[in-house]
């Protein structure tokens, strides 16, 4: 037997054999992904039925059976989708009834937002001293670009409309928010009573509840509140609550941030004998807040989403701007699924472009070395 | 003489107030902490009721203008509006408060329908996100991204106008006979109770009763002596196979009234309006798709480890998904699962935009009959915190029985 086993062997190795041809290249992986198993198969059978019912119809639908001339809705007689309002309202859609030749000021202050933003996010960037200053400065500016003063038109608030108000309404409400969530978050940490009392209670209380009955508050309550000789802004009502909405959000998201910074950390800010907001200031809140920053971006993920509710109350968003070409007479009945298909794809591509970012960072930032 | 340099609340012994007599300094009380603490809050009190004054004299100066009188004896008066879709009795001639019961229920119903709906599509959806198999777990991918980042309002509002732009009553669709849909909505068979259902239903509940006896027994018995009691068939024979058997024994008293489809509208069965099928469709959608994400992550946050070890015990696929992973998943799913069904709960307010009359359509409309707004939205914000305290609260009870007993 061992003698068998000695003149058996071999002197060198053999050289290795290629993976069989069912296990490799396109069929390797289609075996596996595919036909692994029979679940597996009859998975792949039902999703390929899926798509050939769905995808080719959508396609057709939304393109190749299309109309995309015409007046109104009664040129739309093809099988496909109605484009025809395409070209007059898709300013309409975007900038709501913002004076038509005023267009370059939204857009500039959504181009100045992105300078804005990175100065705050990144500590590396050129002329970052002055860049400081220019985010600080940003809302100001943003607010004159928007409403006007200082030798631009005057745009009143209910011109603002389409897409440009739910951005407008989603970034000051997080921007806003920041501060005044910071604040809570902390305020729920304090060893103050009042203080804390304050901010639980704030926080539950505007968490517990729907956003639409808070913008009910803004619109029949707070006329209520006030003397009658106060009229404030609808716009500017509805941002305060947004903003206070998102800042309950936002505290719960900063004060997770803040738990998980060891308690070594706070320590250490007594020892150097730092005070109270100088040790936040400078050793816990930039440590809690870069761990905060995929959360941040969730709340604004959802806020953003959410200021669709204004179509409620009668603001008229890039929603409302589908709701108004939906019930026009000469559309009514043709347009229904394409303008909120055109809406849907305004937010899918914000939000959705987001929340990759949000992974990315959470991935870049997550240092547990897993 | 102390020699602590700091107590709890982190002031130094340099800045602390002089407490071994001596005159009061007001810059060394200033620079103590506690001083400073409790100043603040006196401000702050003083402060919140400053305001809360100065908001209650203006409201009484408002209400008194506009001839209204605070308080909730409005609820009393009668509501002259109907509320088609209802759980409860309710005419126009009911009072606002059972107005606002009806509403309440309302809310309660699509909020139950979407929880239990939203859950099945989650965990389905996000079982199958994992699958190996490319197509399916693309397919779900890319339903999921494309469902979470759209507003639930926009899609709310599509599935009613889906739902409105259905075959109209005569051509209504059918599923299986039993089912219809068209433009008014859904019409599904409803049960006629005869003498001898409740005997049925008695049935039912003894069985559940007798399965959980049947589990603490297999339990106490697997620990004395290892041999394992096949509880699951057990159950099924107990709550299903033996309610059946008395059902077919006492001669069938559970029947269902079947839809007809007549000459020019349906008979039988009970409607439901397209707005309930429409908020309910939206609702569970878009909730299952956020669910769904926590599924998935949960189950991903079991180490590999786990399944492997118990692959080397032995165990089948399907007992590792429910005795190992399933139970480690939990653990990591249900305090975002809770948000979830409150995020549901409050979503379900947006009813109002395609007027399904939950408790906050309803309370729009007796606000502007009867002008009392702070008492109409006071009762939203109540009902709501309600939902949002038990709610919570039992899923941090549920979360507590099933979280890491540790030493």
């Amino acid at each position: 037997m061992t003698d068998r086993a000695f003149h058996r062997s071999r002197a060198q190795m053999l050289p290795e054999r290629p993976a069989p041809i069912i296990s490799v290249g396109v069929i390797g992986w289609v075996r596996t992904n595919l036909f692994s198993s029979w679940l597996s198969v009859t998975l792949t059978l039902v999703s390929l039925a899926l798509l050939a019912l769905v995808v080719p119809p959508f396609f057709d639908w939304t393109f190749f059976e299309a109309t995309y001339a015409g007046a109104s809705g009664k040129d739309c007689t093809g099988a496909g989708a109605c484009w025809a309002w395409f070209d007059q309202r898709i300013d309409q859609f975007v900038y709501g009834f913002y004076p038509a030749e005023e267009y370059w000021r939204p857009n500039l202050a959504v181009i100045l937002l992105v300078p804005a933003v990175g100065y705050l996010l990144f500590a590396n960037l050129p002329y970052a001293r002055y860049g400081r200053w220019f985010s600080l400065a940003y809302p100001v500016i943003a607010a004159i670009l928007l409403v006007g003063g200082f030798g631009l038109e005057v745009v009143r608030t209910d011109q603002f409309g389409g897409f440009v108000l739910n951005l407008i309404a989603g970034i000051t409400g997080i921007v806003l928010s920041l501060p005044i969530g910071v604040l809570l978050a902390l305020g729920r940490r304090s060893r103050m009573p009042i203080v804390r009392m304050f901010s639980v209670g704030f926080i539950e209380f505007i968490r517990g509840v729907p956003l639409i009955t808070l913008l009910f508050v803004a619109i029949i309550l707070l006329p209520i509140f006030l003397p009658r000789e106060v009229s404030l802004d609808q716009l500017i009502r509805v941002m305060v609550i947004i903003t206070l909405f998102a800042s309950a959000y936002m505290a719960e998201v900063i004060r997770g941030g803040l738990q998980a910074i060891p308690q070594g950390q706070y320590e250490a800010g007594q020892a150097m004998a730092l005070g109270y907001w100088q040790s936040m200031r400078l050793i816990v809140l930039p440590q809690a807040l870069k761990i905060s920053i995929p959360g941040i971006v969730n709340t604004f993920i959802g806020l953003f989403k959410d200021t669709t509710l204004v179509i409620i109350i009668g603001l008229f968003d890039i929603l409302g701007q589908a709701r108004l070409l939906q019930t026009n007479q000469d559309w009514l009945g043709k347009v229904d699924y394409e303008t909120f298909l055109l809406a849907a794809l305004f937010f899918f591509v914000i939000c959705f472009g987001m929340s990759r970012y949000s992974i990315n960072l959470e991935k870049r930032l997550d240092t547990t070395g897993r | 003489m102390s020699f602590r340099v700091s107590d709890e609340s982190g002031a130094t012994v340099n800045d602390r107030a002089p407490t071994d007599g001596g005159g009061f300094d007001i810059s060394r009380a200033w620079a103590d902490e506690r001083v400073r603490g409790v100043i603040f809050q006196i401000a702050m009190v003083l402060g919140l009721v400053a305001v809360a004054v100065f908001i209650v004299l203006n409201t009484i100066a408002n209400y008194e203008e506009a001839g209204l009188s605070f308080g909730y004896g409005f609820l009393f008066d009668t509501a002259n509006f109907d509320i088609n879709q209802r759980l409860a009795e309710y005419a126009s001639t009911s009072t606002y408060g059972r107005a606002l019961s009806v509403g309440a229920l309302n809310t309660i119903l699509v909020a139950a329908m979407g929880v239990a709906a939203a859950t099945l599509i989650g965990f389905v959806t996000g079982v199958l996100r994992l699958s190996n198999n490319f197509l399916v777990s693309r397919i779900v991918a890319v339903w999921v991204e494309f469902t979470r980042n759209v507003p639930v309002l926009l899609q709310i509002i599509f599935w009613w106008l889906f739902m409105l732009a259905l075959p109209k009553v005569r051509q209504s669709l059918s599923i299986g006979d039993t089912v219809f849909l068209n433009n008014r909505g859904a019409r599904l068979p409803s049960p006629i109770l005869e003498d001898g259902s409740a005997i049925v239903l008695a049935t039912v509940l003894a069985g559940v009763v007798a399965t959980v006896a049947v589990r603490l027994w297999a339990k106490k018995r697997q620990d004395a002596t290892g041999r394992i009691f096949p509880v699951g068939w057990a159950g099924l024979g107990l709550i299903v196979g033996l309610p059946l058997a008395v059902y077919f024994i006492l001669g069938q008293p559970l029947t269902f009234d079947l839809p007809v489809q007549k000459r020019f509208n349906l008979q039988g069965g009970f409607s439901i309006t397209p707005e309930l099928v429409a908020l309910w469709l939206a609702l569970s959608t878009y909730t299952g798709a956020f669910i769904s994400e926590i599924v998935r992550s949960g189950i991903l946050a079991v180490s590999k480890g786990q399944t492997e070890a118990a692959g080397a015990l032995g165990l089948r696929r399907g007992q590792t998904m429910r005795l190992i992973v399933l139970p480690q998943a939990l653990r990591v799913i249900v305090p975002p699962m809770t948000s979830q069904y409150l995020n549901l709960t409050k979503n379900s307010s947006l009813a109002v935009a395609i007027g399904y009359q939950d408790i906050v359509s309803v309370g729009d409309t007796i606000l502007n009959q009867s002008g009392q707004a702070i008492e109409v939205i006071s009762i939203y914000m109540a009902f709501y915190l309600a939902l949002s305290v038990i709610t919570s609260t039992y899923m941090n009870w549920y979360n507590k029985r099933i979280a890491l007993v540790e030493r």
